[in-house]
């Protein structure tokens, strides 16, 4: 008996097709198989959210959704957040809100907070703060985290020329069209 | 936010807060870490580790484990070289390696659960897992013991039999858990108790804690069959990472690079080898490359954790709030070996104050716990918990603002430390003005079960070796080489550094960090040092290419170098002038390529202070804190990337809410550690704190040419303390336990006379 199962998934827009064998997790087949490796392992059971990606749009621990449950689903990774050389509003204010320290949770932290904006443009603190609270961070005690997903949501609001906090703290032209003139 | 740094307008880098140049990578999911390294042929490591706190490990037969399909190799600790008593300088402290290496596989006792005991290689890792199933290992389990009190007594179960106290140089008759006992002491200390008219005197536990890095450690080895071994890992330092395999593996260090990846989190945690030499030593067994990565109930077992403590402080004042005596007992644990965090526990507990007559006694104490390690401000935390808790109630008793009782008593530039040192200019004094004329210490705070508390805190921040070298590109940039690894943030602001020397813009210079063999010895991410010792190395490699680049501007214009000038990257003589970009477009035609290059090493500390005021709320029924208002205010000297020394100062003090309030290694009966996972370990998330208030206060350290002083460690060391001076405020319940967790507060509310008044 063969000892693993063909799957056929959509992988950030692309079909994808692997062989996972039944005790392998989703992060495993991903970060394993198909070698996207931004899904990153912090725990293995579901406790810091560093694996998160969208699965049908919601978001998942990898490490605990099994390779061979996603057939014919819908998988997004942090791998498939930029688009035409250029990155997300989400990413781009993580970057101007100095959002990261080690950066081994950002993949996760983005891809809950693409999740949140998603459905909701417009999240108060507190549910930013409690969408947020499956995803641990050890570096940066939170605070940029959460004022890039407020950043980005007004960025994504008007299309992409609000400036971040960090742009309005430096009193500097740190917007997204000066970073990404550099 | 943070409040405006002055240094902007006399910089035109410095103080800006430019993306750091490896920002797309991290936010693609693109940067490697370790565990993202895969080589061709690759295959996975797994170590067996022990069920018991404390046994013999009489045999261990691994056999049936070689004969499964799909293994390549098996090592215990019987295939590495047998070291003796040898101690290693690793920069921020010495290690021991007999010891490590008994800590990296057993040497015929397992001292703690998780203990590393055997490993296997396999095709994959879940071969491999299987396998250690198949290795039989036969222990004699032994009484263990995890308290640091309990540890001290004559009758405790013994780690080692070669292990005696050292105490002042003195060994002790017979083997004991007490590896060394250390011992400060500056002027009449009794008589100036005796003198004194307000005593408080107060003892204080504190938990065993992880640094809780979210990345596990990780190592791919692959040794050569030209016998060179190169170890891609996750490591604070590449080169004491190098250092350690080599030592454990009884090769030259020149047969080994390290190759750093980019790194997950450490906090003092990741310089200790785990992973690198057994993955080199099944490497060499199998011929293939060799990746370990723990799972996280290894890296709480097995790894890491900063020691648990007992403590006892006791200061005096005169009654006007003079500090006139102080006398502090510290105990430590150390974990499975010796060399735990007390020494800095010891010259911190009373570094923020001047106190004329003062004694300290430190013990660091073996116990059935992982060997503990460095965790930011390592030693700091514990002992500033229990001086500010006592200086609080000492304020108390005396009727004094217990911040104006700091500013009293704070140290300044001339003060003389417990330990002996003369503290250079500091900016403790300017901290805690901060402090005073800051919004939220001048908001009133008078709802019922609410509460403000205030602490402060000292971290040295050291110096030690780094390298750095730099070349010219036609463009007008500089591609730069440092050994650093970036947990951080740190290839911004050493660029920015370099970039500020040369006059040309941050993203001007693009910065790499090299493996072992591709740049000079660089110490470890650790101590706060990076953005000063190799800041400091980057600027030195500035002025070196500005001396280069000004010969050449000379050959060019056909003059005396001397008469060639340099400002804000402009080059000008004789009504001449030249951009830095001008210039280096013309290199090739003036003698070719130039690079600079620095080594530094500069001693001393450059001394962090930081002050803490917090608000909370307690819920009366169920004695869960809530952090209502949180703000750190700390002396960086100067803030060179501002929004990551705000991220350093917000990233410590939520870790040291963690600390104050949940975070603990709970321990069964048989000394087994019961709480190994994230959720019963219990880190703050997102929803447990509210947005940190950074106050950045620059006294510019005059022993750097920017004024860094560091910042990383500081900002962990005053939460604990301003935690549970604020529950006192909010319940009239003194702590003197951490964590102050809802069970142990809850307890304590429990016991409170009814009616007692505490505001």
């Amino acid at each position: 008996m063969a000892k693993k199962t063909h799957v056929a998934a959509t992988v950030n827009g692309q079909p994808v097709e692997f062989l996972c064998e039944a005790r392998q997790s989703l992060l495993e087949v991903l970060r394993d198989v198909l070698q996207l490796t931004g899904a990153k392992e912090g725990c293995n059971n579901g406790n810091c959210g560093a694996c998160t990606v969208l699965l049908d749009g919601l978001p998942v621990d990898s490490c605990l959704v099994l390779g061979v449950e996603v057939d014919g689903a819908r998988i997004t990774t942090i791998e498939g957040v930029a688009h035409d050389a250029q990155l997300h509003p989400i990413q781009q204010c993580f970057l101007e809100d100095a959002a990261l320290q080690c950066g081994i949770c950002t993949p996760g932290f983005i891809m809950t907070a693409k999740a949140l904006l998603d459905r909701n443009p417009n999240p108060s603190e507190h549910e930013i703060r409690f969408q947020l609270s499956g995803n641990l961070c050890r570096c940066t005690g939170y605070d940029k985290i959460v004022r890039a997903v407020q950043d980005s949501a007004k960025r994504m609001a008007t299309g992409g020329t609000a400036t971040t906090t960090a742009a309005r703290a430096n009193g500097s032209p740190a917007t997204a069209a000066a970073a990404r003139a550099k | 936010m943070s409040s405006s740094p002055s240094q902007r307008k006399k910089y035109k880098v410095i103080g800006t807060r430019p993306i750091r140049h490896d920002g797309a990578d991290k936010v693609t999911g693109r940067a490697i870490y370790g565990a993202d390294v895969r080589l061709n042929g690759t295959v996975f490591g797994r170590i067996l580790r022990s069920p018991h706190a404390h046994a013999k490990i009489k045999a261990i037969d691994t056999s049936a484990a070689e004969k499964l399909p799909g293994v390549m190799a098996v090592t215990t600790a019987a295939d590495f070289p047998n070291l003796k008593d040898k101690i290693a300088n690793l920069g921020e402290g010495s290690v021991n390696l007999a010891h490590l290496s008994a800590n990296v596989l057993a040497h015929g006792k397992a001292l703690y659960k998780g203990h590393a005991v055997a490993a296997v290689a396999a095709t994959s890792s879940h071969v491999a897992d299987e396998a250690l199933k198949l290795i039989k290992v036969d222990y004699e389990p032994l009484p263990a013991v995890t308290d640091v009190v309990q540890a001290m007594r004559d009758d405790a179960p013994l780690l080692h039999d070669d292990v005696y106290t050292n105490s002042m140089g003195k060994k002790s008759d017979k083997p004991s858990n007490v590896a060394t006992h250390i011992h400060f002491e500056t002027g009449r200390v009794d008589d100036a108790f005796a003198k004194a008219d307000v005593v408080v005197q107060r003892e204080f536990k504190t938990a065993s804690v992880h640094q809780g890095y979210i990345e596990p450690h990780v190592a791919t080895a692959l040794w050569n069959e030209d016998g060179h071994l190169t170890v891609w890992t996750s490591t604070q330092g590449s080169f004491t990472a190098r250092q350690q395999t080599a030592e454990l593996l009884q090769i030259p260090v020149s047969q080994v690079t390290v190759v750093p990846c980019e790194i997950g989190g450490g906090f003092g945690g990741k310089i200790a080898v785990y992973l690198e030499p057994v993955a080199a030593m099944l490497s060499r067994k199998c011929g293939r490359p060799v990746k370990m990565v723990m799972n996280r109930d290894e890296v709480f077992e097995g790894t890491g954790p900063t020691p648990g403590s007992a403590m006892r402080v006791k200061l005096a004042a005169t009654k006007d709030g003079k500090l006139v005596a102080g006398e502090a007992w510290l105990a430590y644990d150390a974990g499975a070996f010796p060399g735990g965090m007390i020494g800095p526990g010891c010259m911190c507990v009373f570094s923020c104050y001047e106190i004329p007559n003062a004694r300290v006694d430190g013990y660091d104490v073996l116990d059935n716990k992982p060997k503990t390690q460095a965790y930011r401000a390592p030693g700091a935390t514990q002992a500033a918990f229990a001086c500010e808790c006592v200086i609080d109630e000492l304020a108390e008793k005396l009727n004094i603002d217990p911040l104006e009782l700091r500013l009293q008593n704070a140290v300044k530039e001339g003060s003389r430390r417990v330990d002996g040192p003369t503290y250079p200019r500091i900016g403790f004094v300017e901290t805690l003005q901060a402090a005073k004329a800051s919004d939220h210490w001048k908001t009133p705070l008078e709802d019922p079960h609410r509460g403000r508390g205030i602490a402060s805190g000292y971290w040295f921040n050291i110096g030690l070796k780094s390298s750095a070298t730099a070349s010219v590109n036609a463009d007008g940039t500089v591609s730069l080489i440092e050994g650093s690894t970036d947990i951080g943030g740190t290839r911004a602001s050493i660029a920015m550094q370099l970039a500020e020397t040369l006059g040309i813009t941050a993203e001007a210079v693009h910065p790499r960090v090299a493996d072992t063999d591709h740049v000079g010895y660089t110490d470890v991410t650790g101590g706060s040092r990076v953005t000063f010792a190799t800041g400091l190395a980057a600027h030195q490699v500035g002025l070196d290419i500005q001396r280069q680049m000004a010969d050449r501007a000379a050959i060019l214009w056909d003059c005396d170098v001397a008469k060639v000038e340099c400002a804000d990257g402009t080059y000008r003589a004789n009504g001449k002038s030249m951009t830095f970009a001008e210039l280096a477009a013309k290199l090739p035609h003036t003698g070719g390529p130039v690079v600079g290059r620095a080594t530094v090493s500069p001693e001393g500390s450059t001394n962090g202070f930081g002050t803490h005021i917090v608000d909370v709320e307690v819920d009366p029924d169920t004695a869960k804190v809530t952090i209502l208002r949180y703000t750190a205010i700390q002396d960086v000297g100067t803030a060179i990337h501002p929004s990551y020394v705000e991220g350093q100062m917000q990233g410590g003090a939520v870790q040291g809410i963690g600390w104050a309030l949940n975070e603990e290694y709970f321990f069964d009966d048989s000394g087994r550690m019961q709480n190994a996972s994230y959720l019963d370990y219990r880190m703050p998330t997102a929803l447990d704190v509210p947005m940190i208030d950074t106050i950045i206060v620059e006294v510019p350290n005059p022993d750097h040419p920017y004024g860094v002083r560091g910042v990383g460690e500081t900002p962990i060391v005053a939460p604990p303390a301003a935690i549970a001076n604020a529950i006192y405020r909010a319940t009239g319940v003194r702590m003197r336990e951490l964590p102050m967790s809802p069970p142990k507060l809850w307890a304590a509310m429990a016991r409170k006379p009814q009616g007692t008044t505490h505001k």
